[in-house]
């Protein structure tokens, strides 16, 4: 700008002409000396190591053959690294979507609350939680086992609450003694029973601690007979402790199975039902005579709830990204926030005034007037989130970690975790920065408008 | 193997002391002769993998040769990546005299890089006069002896609470059958039959390759752990389908599929010597009593007590071990006392000082059993050395990295889908080869 108001200002003179170009050559040098060492440090530290990892991604693991693009071929056809990309593109459209929307939710929502500072400071907190610890933390949350992981214990707690447990979860027959297993977890007596008989129904699989309290022995019970109208039975646990005891049959030491539900079946319709007493024996009385089936239904069986499968291989992916909305919703917060303090105040006032209420003002005129904030605030998540591999590789069990895999741990499992091939690695490197450069671009471009 | 699972921390931290420690240690060129204190002066510095008691232990050995030879030692713990750790030392010109290998393929790999002496005429004639030949090939490369095996690993044996099988009236079983047999008794007495490590991948390689030794025979599985059998051969969808016979019966598994692919290690010794066991049985190698007896407090022998794993088919019963074993670096700057060194290692009287203090077994045949203080120790380590020469080298430790030792990849991750559905073991045999040609070849 100065050479421009000097050069209207003074004389076309041939040497002052001469002058200046030598003036702006000694400039030019100058200015040249003062970025020398920045130039020379991103030399070494950016452009060489770019330019290194593209030449060896054209070399074999040894490093010593030119392969092509061989490496490239091959990343394409692994499916781990297809299997890769598909989740950083999962991760790179819903995490800084979320937290973009989360951000800006909670930006103007703190605004109105009295204790905003405060408020302010409890979501920016795991910012200073670190992406290991806060791994290992959603890694223990999410567990399976309810009384390991905290969000499972929450869901089993909730389903046991409007849900009862049945009584025997564990408990099976034995294949081939006369109870057959039907579709909905049910036992049904294969052959019909009529009135008149005793039926003695074995199972396993309940340890004893497990029996409710004051099981006694079946022995007795299966001892009785009949009456010509009634049907009777037993319920029992077919296992001696220590052994010894035979199958199919009620030994003296057998306990019986109490509050067990049976039911007497006749046409495919439940005509009697009954629970079992302490010593696990039950009575149908008063039944026509003909064919029957006892039946012990699905419920006295059913699994108990165990919550779900955080870590499993088909859901693994959504709750690290939530483990990442933990610790960035505060960043965007507070980031969003700040570009709220300087919005016009009269430009809200006077919507407010005209009679638009607090959603069109929020529609309107809030987002539009914070639209280059949100944006900087998504660009930069969007960088943020390609390069994610703590949280991944910490949170994904050994099992599924090939399911939850992004490029970034793709990258350093091929070249260092085991796969010990380097040339592989820096291909995936490569992909990594061509995929970031679009939004590098932009965020420099929008740097460089927002400076004019 | 235990040691896999604490990778990042303790090899962050040994890395730093190792970087540090090492700067002390020069002297005297070794002047030749014999007898006591011939090294006084002299600093012979020994790296490995072992930390905490291992380490402590270790160290006691240690004393024992300075104590005899006036040596100084000094021991530096690498963490995991021992090649990693060491391959830098050399390249700083500040190399270890001894290093603790753990891994056949290690070795192998410092032979072919030239690092390594060959040992003594004097060890050699010990390795020779007191191992199973089995362990001078396994410390051997190309016929030259490098390795030295001083510690071992007892991979083939089925830990049980011995109440859990009283209660449902079995005895330890002693073929694969009867052991499914007896695990279906113990689940009908209300327990689980096995608890099994499914997070862990090594777990499951260590289970297959008991099977597929007993199975196969030695001659094959050597075949196979060198990759000159493929693993698309019949015998291993044998040994899959073998395997697959425990892994697909819920009633066998603690939590069925599902729970055992969300236990590890020590979740799955928690599961039968915990304060509540799930589950009768579970197999892993001879550390399984350590957690045992450390973390659970159980008496071994007593409330812990172990079964050989028993054999598959007509086969023997399989003896997979796995161990450490001493090599002098060249570039040691007292080499020569850290062959002196191996020397004392190689005998009885060295082994002796760790086996009384517990967590060790020795090769040596010459190892007087009673030296060892636990009973259930004595019978591991009397199976390993009556099995002689059909000990077998844990397979997945032979092989690289990116095969056999690499959480969710390669072998580990496919047999952890094997275990979430065993019902085609062909399909996973075939999955196994791809994995192992992709990384045998690099």
């Amino acid at each position: 700008m100065t050479a421009t108001l000097t050069k209207t200002a003074a004389p076309p003179a041939a040497a002052t002409v001469a002058r200046k170009r030598r003036a702006r050559r000694r400039g030019r040098t100058v200015a040249l000396l003062f970025v020398l060492p920045a130039l020379l440090l991103l030399g070494a530290l950016v452009v060489y190591p770019v330019l290194f990892s593209v030449g060896r991604s054209f070399f074999d693991a040894s490093g010593t053959r030119f392969v092509g693009g061989d490496n490239y071929t091959e990343m394409f056809r692994d499916p781990a690294t297809l299997k890769a990309v598909r989740n950083t593109a999962i991760w790179v459209v819903v995490a800084p979507t979320l937290l973009t929307g989360l951000g800006l939710i909670l930006a103007v929502l703190v605004e109105k609350i009295r204790w905003a500072t405060a408020f302010k400071l409890l979501l920016f907190m795991p910012m200073a939680v670190s992406f290991l610890a806060a791994g290992i933390i959603f890694r223990l949350a999410y567990d399976e086992d309810p009384d390991k992981g905290v969000l499972n214990a929450a869901a089993v707690g909730v389903h046991d609450a409007f849900q009862d447990t049945a009584s025997y979860p564990t408990a099976r027959a034995r294949d081939g003694e006369g109870l057959t297993r039907g579709a909905d977890g049910s036992y049904r007596t294969g052959t019909s029973v009529s009135p008149g008989d005793t039926v003695a129904l074995g199972l396993v699989g309940v340890a004893p601690k497990e029996l409710p309290a004051g099981a006694e022995p079946a022995y007795p019970a299966a001892a009785r007979t009949a009456g010509p109208d009634e049907l009777r039975g037993v319920v029992y646990l077919d296992f001696t402790p220590g052994g010894g005891g035979k199958q199919g049959v009620v030994d003296r030491r057998e306990s019986g199975l109490p509050k067990m539900e049976v039911e007497a079946v006749r046409d495919g319709k439940t005509v009697a039902s009954t629970t079992t007493a302490a010593d696990g024996s039950f009575r149908f009385p008063g039944l026509e005579t003909g064919p029957y089936t006892v039946t012990l239904p699905g419920s006295n069986f059913a699994q108990p709830y165990d919550g779900v499968s955080w870590l499993g291989p088909a859901l693994v992916t959504p709750p690290i990204i939530g483990a990442y909305l933990w610790i960035w919703t505060g960043f965007a917060m507070v980031l969003i926030g700040a570009g709220l303090s300087t919005l016009p105040r009269d430009s809200l006032e006077a919507a407010r005034m005209d009679g638009a209420n607090e959603w069109q003002v929020f529609r309107r005129i809030t987002v539009p007037l914070l639209a280059p904030v949100l944006t900087v605030v998504f660009v930069t998540l969007v960088i943020n989130v390609m390069k994610v591999f703590d949280l991944v590789y910490i949170i994904a069990p050994g099992p599924v970690q090939e399911d939850a895999t992004v490029l970034a741990t793709q990258m350093w499992l091929v070249s260092f975790g085991g796969g010990n091939d380097q040339g592989l690695g820096s291909a995936l490197g490569v992909l990594l920065l061509l995929l970031v450069i679009p939004a590098m671009v932009f965020n420099v471009r929008r740097f460089r408008g927002s400076q004019r | 193997m235990m040691r896999r699972r604490t990778t990042l921390l303790s090899g962050c931290t040994a890395l730093v002391l190792a970087l540090g420690a090492t700067a002390c240690g020069g002297g005297d060129p070794v002047s030749a002769g014999g007898g006591d204190k011939a090294l006084g002066g002299q600093t012979v510095t020994v790296a490995g993998v072992w930390s905490g008691a291992e380490q402590k232990n270790f160290q006691k050995v240690l004393d024992a040769f300075a104590e005899k030879t006036g040596a100084k030692t000094q021991f530096v713990s690498t963490g995991d990546n021992v090649s990693t750790v060491v391959g830098s030392k050399i390249e700083g010109g500040n190399a270890p005299d001894v290093v603790m290998v753990p891994q056949v393929g290690v070795l192998q790999q410092f032979a072919g890089n030239g690092w390594l002496k060959p040992l003594s005429s004097t060890t050699q004639k010990a390795v020779a006069a007191n191992y199973a030949p089995v362990w001078k090939d396994y410390g051997s490369v190309k016929g030259t002896l490098y390795g030295l095996y001083f510690k071992a690993a007892h991979k083939s044996t089925v830990w049980y609470s011995p109440a859990a099988l009283e209660q449902a009236g079995v005895h330890p079983p002693k073929t694969y059958d009867e052991m499914l047999k007896a695990g279906r008794t113990v689940s009908d007495s209300g327990l689980a039959a096995f608890s099994v490590a499914g997070q862990d991948g090594w777990t499951l390689t260590d289970w297959f390759e008991n099977v597929y030794l007993s199975q196969a025979g030695p001659e094959k599985y050597d075949a196979l752990a060198a990759h000159e059998l493929k693993w698309t051969d019949q015998s291993v969808v044998d040994a899959l389908t073998t395997l697959g016979k425990l892994f697909q019966d819920k009633q066998l598994l603690a939590g069925g599929q599902k729970g055992a692919l969300n236990t590890d290690f020590p979740g799955s010794v928690e599961k039968v010597f915990g304060p509540e066991p799930e589950a009768g049985m579970v197999y892993e190698g001879d550390f399984v009593a350590g957690v045992a007896k450390d973390q659970f407090g159980r008496k071994i022998g007593e409330d812990a007590d172990f079964f050989a794993f028993p054999p598959v088919g007509g086969g023997e019963a399989p003896v997979v071990s796995g161990g450490d074993a001493a090599v002098v670096l060249k570039d040691g700057k007292n080499s020569k006392a850290g062959m002196a060194l191996l020397e004392y290692l190689a005998t009885p009287e060295a082994a002796a000082v760790w086996a009384g203090t517990g967590g060790f077994l020795s090769p040596n045949k010459k190892l007087d059993l009673a030296s060892y203080g636990v009973d259930v120790t004595r019978t591991t380590a009397k199976s390993l050395i009556t099995a002689g020469d059909s000990v077998r080298f844990d397979m997945s430790d032979q092989a690289p990295a990116a095969f056999g030792g690499t959480k969710g990849a390669g072998e580990w991750k496919i047999l952890q889908d094997f275990l979430r559905d065993p019902s085609d073991p062909k399909a996973t045999a075939a999955q196994l080869e791809t994995a192992a040609a992709k990384a045998y070849k690099g």
